[in-house]
């Protein structure tokens, strides 16, 4: 759709990924994209979260092989079969969390890996410390070379990252959500420094969900929507609402279960919660019966809110009340006692013991009510775990089985069960079916909703469009830590959620 | 049950030590005689006793590097009890042996909890704090038989049902902590906080305080050891039981305790000790320089590492189900 084409000016890309596909097992990351980089361009990608964004930056990095489709620098076909491979061909990248060492100086940060030598091999500490300065002098950063990474801002460790990107004369720069984590005055002098980059011929690709920054630096645009090239042009043509339209705009392809939401009293109340550094003025109800979904980007400060509610971190105010009595919660221990429970986003990290087996890890929050004594009594333990998995449908040889050796589905459902275990009032799913294969969804799906139907509520974090659309009642938009809107019935739909999300106006 | 889990790596060390022990008695038909492996028994239940506390401390995923140091400051300070009022009966002595010990675990346990020190760096530091003690309060003289009362030092050695005191209490000890590990809440928690401390967490258990609980029993138990040290050999000094630690800890790690966390049983505890008390008591009687002993030693923590290295690795595997196709 370039409609310049044929006109001289118009250079070739100096990367091209052509019909690029990654595949998992169970899930298509990426289905035949497409992504040209031009020398002295920005390109914007665009995408939800799960749309293959970083998948793509990590096959242009060679951390990833693509299982088809090719690349091409200058029109010369190249495979990056390692992270090597893709810094000697010129391609550097810039995380949102600097994959740099805390330990060593910003010139030993700069130049590991191709430290300028001595005649004996050894590293040329005095030309080392002289071309980091001159890198750092060139791009504004007003540092020593010799001090410790660790004690930079992270402002400053995106420029010795940038610093690094120039030593290795990389010709394209990926920056990854690079103003994710910025003050206002830190993202001015980020742009200063794109438009540098740009002014010396680099092929830039920035990733953001902030709208106006993509609209603020960005040449062109390339939009992922479910592994897919939704869309790509020159940033001048298109307009917001466009964008957010390439994003979103999908056939529903999931089918969710019906349901009728016959919503009770109010079971639990957050009122006024806040924390220092993470969210502030936090407030809401949930109904018996209710599914309450919390939209927001990745950074929003949704997991942080839910770990504050589960008493894994503690709020600085605020109160928490279950059936309108008031509930300190100082620990996990207390939320448990208070019928809250939280289902982690990271299973593998934060749900379960795989060392242990499937019943032990059923009973573990539930230990006093399978004891008698004082002493465990393993009759009961099976009989507990018996009843709660055994509603789940869960595939496993035995209940003695290692959770280890059961595929990701069924952890899942060993990490749901033992919060069933504990009859909770108010369940707290973290991005419930991340990770989890299309059939395991649906599953996940409609036993939600058979929760609901049976007098439970649900707080529901999801980062999928579809999913929170699907799924919930009432959706609580989340957005630097903050409430930005509430969303139910017709004002509730995918270019609302991105809209409060990102922070566009109402057009 | 947990049963195929167990049996399988604790199979394998039994049969070790039976073919250890069948190897000795083909050279020295002595050793296999009752009474023989009942002296073995007795001589390496220090070391069962020490490698019980040890195992539950390994499976929190930390590590107890100052048992040995407390059992000498312990086993100095009931001599020195034993010296001041020598008519104290036994109970008191294993009383305040044990909560000495006890107090001495939680310091490390407190360190660990609430300052979040690493525990290598912690016990590694109060092992030395705690020999310096014992030279403080000694002034680093020994307390020999003839200044121990005689009761004090006969309790280890007293026979009940042909078996001294002392084995019966390792013997006990194993019980104990079987019950402990297998048949309460706490020691559950032993498990899931090795296995998955931030899983952990998120099921309302206190990570840092069952890592406390599990310093507590460590200390304890070193305590007890203490006493029993000093009495059974009527002598306590600065350096008694110097480098004792690094055997416990070879003792846990040969009977498969995991260094990572989260794995371990109290027969593992115990065969791991047993294999190391055949061999530091047989070879010196078929002839075998102590240099093999120490090879034997090392040799079997390697291979035993390297068994549970590839255990894990298995463990760690996910089995993906393609074909778990939901109705």
């Amino acid at each position: 759709m370039l409609d310049n084409a044929g006109t001289a000016e118009v250079a070739k890309p100096v990367v091209v990924l052509d019909g690029i596909s990654k595949i998992f097992p169970g899930v298509k990351a990426l289905s035949e994209v497409k992504l040209e980089l031009y020398a002295g361009q920005v390109t914007a990608l665009v995408g939800e979260n799960g749309a293959g964004k970083s998948t793509v930056v990590k096959v242009l990095t060679g951390i990833y092989q693509p299982d088809e489709g090719a690349i091409r620098i200058d029109g010369h076909p190249i495979s990056l079969p390692t992270a090597q491979h893709a810094s000697d061909a010129g391609i550097t990248a810039i995380h949102q969390e600097t994959v740099l060492f805390d330990e060593l100086s910003v010139a030993e940060n700069i130049f590991i890996g191709h430290a300028p030598k001595t005649r004996l091999g050894l590293i040329d500490i005095v030309q080392m410390q002289r071309k980091a300065a001159e890198l750092l002098a060139s791009i504004g950063a007003e540092f020593d070379p010799d001090v410790k990474l660790r004690d930079l801002g992270i402002a400053n460790k995106h420029l010795v990252a940038i610093a690094r990107a120039l030593s290795v004369d990389a010709r394209v720069v990926i920056m990854d959500e690079p103003t994710a984590a910025l003050s206002h005055k830190e993202i001015a002098e980020l742009y200063e420094l794109v438009e540098a980059l740009k002014a010396q011929g680099k092929a830039i690709l920035f990733i953001s969900h902030k709208f106006d920054e993509i609209f603020r630096i960005a040449d062109r645009f390339t939009v992922f929507r479910d592994g897919e090239c939704a869309g790509e042009g020159q940033i001048s043509d298109v307009t917001e609402d466009e964008l957010v339209h390439m994003m979103v705009g999908r056939a529903v392809n999931q089918i969710f279960p019906e349901r009728t939401a016959a919503l009770g009293d109010v079971v639990f109340q957050i009122a006024g919660y806040s924390h220092p550094t993470e969210f502030a003025d936090i407030g809401f109800n949930l109904k018996k019966g209710e599914i309450l979904g919390f939209y927001g980007l990745i950074g929003a400060g949704r997991s942080e809110l839910m770990q504050a509610i589960f008493g894994v971190t503690k709020p600085s105010k605020g109160v928490s009340k279950v059936d309108g009595v008031i509930k300190a919660v100082r620990s996990p221990a207390d939320a448990i006692r208070s019928g809250i429970v939280y289902v982690p986003e990271d299973r593998g990290a934060q749900g379960a013991v795989t060392g242990l087996p499937i019943f032990q890890n059923v009973t573990l929050p539930s230990l006093k009510k399978t004891s008698r004594n004082g002493f465990l009594r393993m009759a009961e333990e099976f009989a507990l775990a018996r009843k709660y998995t055994s509603r789940l449908d869960l595939r496993a040889a035995s209940l003695d089985q290692n959770v280890g050796d059961l595929s990701g589905g069924n952890q899942q459902k060993v990490v749901i069960a033992k919060w069933l275990a504990t009859q909770p009032k108010v369940i707290i799913l973290d991005e419930p079916t991340k990770g989890v294969d299309i059939g395991s969804k649906a599953a996940v799906h409609a036993f939600m909703a058979e929760l609901v139907a049976q007098g439970l509520s649900i707080i529901m974090v999801s980062s999928e469009i579809p999913e929170i659309m699907g799924m919930s009642d009432r959706v609580i938009v989340m957005r630097e830590g903050r409430m930005v809107a509430e969303l139910t019935g017709d004002t509730l739909t995918p270019q609302t959620l991105v809209r409060h999300a990102a922070g566009i106006a109402e057009s | 049950m947990i049963r195929n889990f167990l049996i399988s790596r604790e199979a394998i060390l039994l049969l070790v030590i039976l073919v250890l022990v069948g190897i000795i008695s083909t050279r020295f038909p002595g050793f296999i005689v009752p009474a023989n492996l009942a002296n073995v028994f007795n001589d390496t239940s220090p070391l069962i006793i020490l490698a019980l506390g040890q195992m539950v401390v390994i499976v929190t995923r930390c590590i107890d590097l100052s048992v040995a140091a407390n059992l000498a400051l312990t086993g100095m300070v009931v001599a020195m009890i034993n010296t001041m009022a020598p008519d104290l009966p036994i109970v008191v002595i294993l009383m305040v042996a044990m909560v000495f010990g006890a107090v001495l675990g939680a310091v490390n346990g407190i360190l660990v909890w609430k300052f979040e020190i690493p525990p290598i760096v912690v016990t590694l530091g109060t092992m030395t704090i705690f020999r310096g003690l014992i030279f403080l309060i000694s002034d680093g003289k020994w307390i020999n038989a003839h200044e121990m009362s005689p009761n004090f030092t006969a309790f280890p050695r007293a026979q009940i049902l042909g078996l001294p005191v002392l084995s019966w209490i390792a013997i006990g000890a194993v019980v104990i902590f079987f019950i402990l590990i297998t048949r309460t809440a706490l020691g559950r928690a032993f498990f899931a906080v090795g296995g998955n401390p931030h899983a952990a967490v998120y099921t309302g258990i206190n990570v840092g305080r069952t890592r406390f609980f599990a310093f507590v029993l460590s200390g304890a138990l070193a305590g007890l050891t203490g006493y029993l040290w000093v009495a059974r050999y009527a002598v306590a000094y600065v350096d008694i039981a110097g480098g004792f630690e690094l055997e416990v800890v070879a003792a846990c790690v040969i009977g498969g305790v995991s260094i990572a966390g989260g794995i371990g049983s109290v027969g593992g505890a115990l065969l791991g000790a047993l294999f190391l008390g055949v061999v530091k008591n047989a070879l010196p009687v078929v002839n075998i320089s102590p240099f093999w002993q120490l090879a034997i030693s090392g040799s079997a923590i390697i291979i035993a590492i390297a068994m549970n290295a590839r255990a894990n690795r298995r463990k760690g595997r996910f089995i993906l189900k393609q074909a778990e196709q939901s109705t």
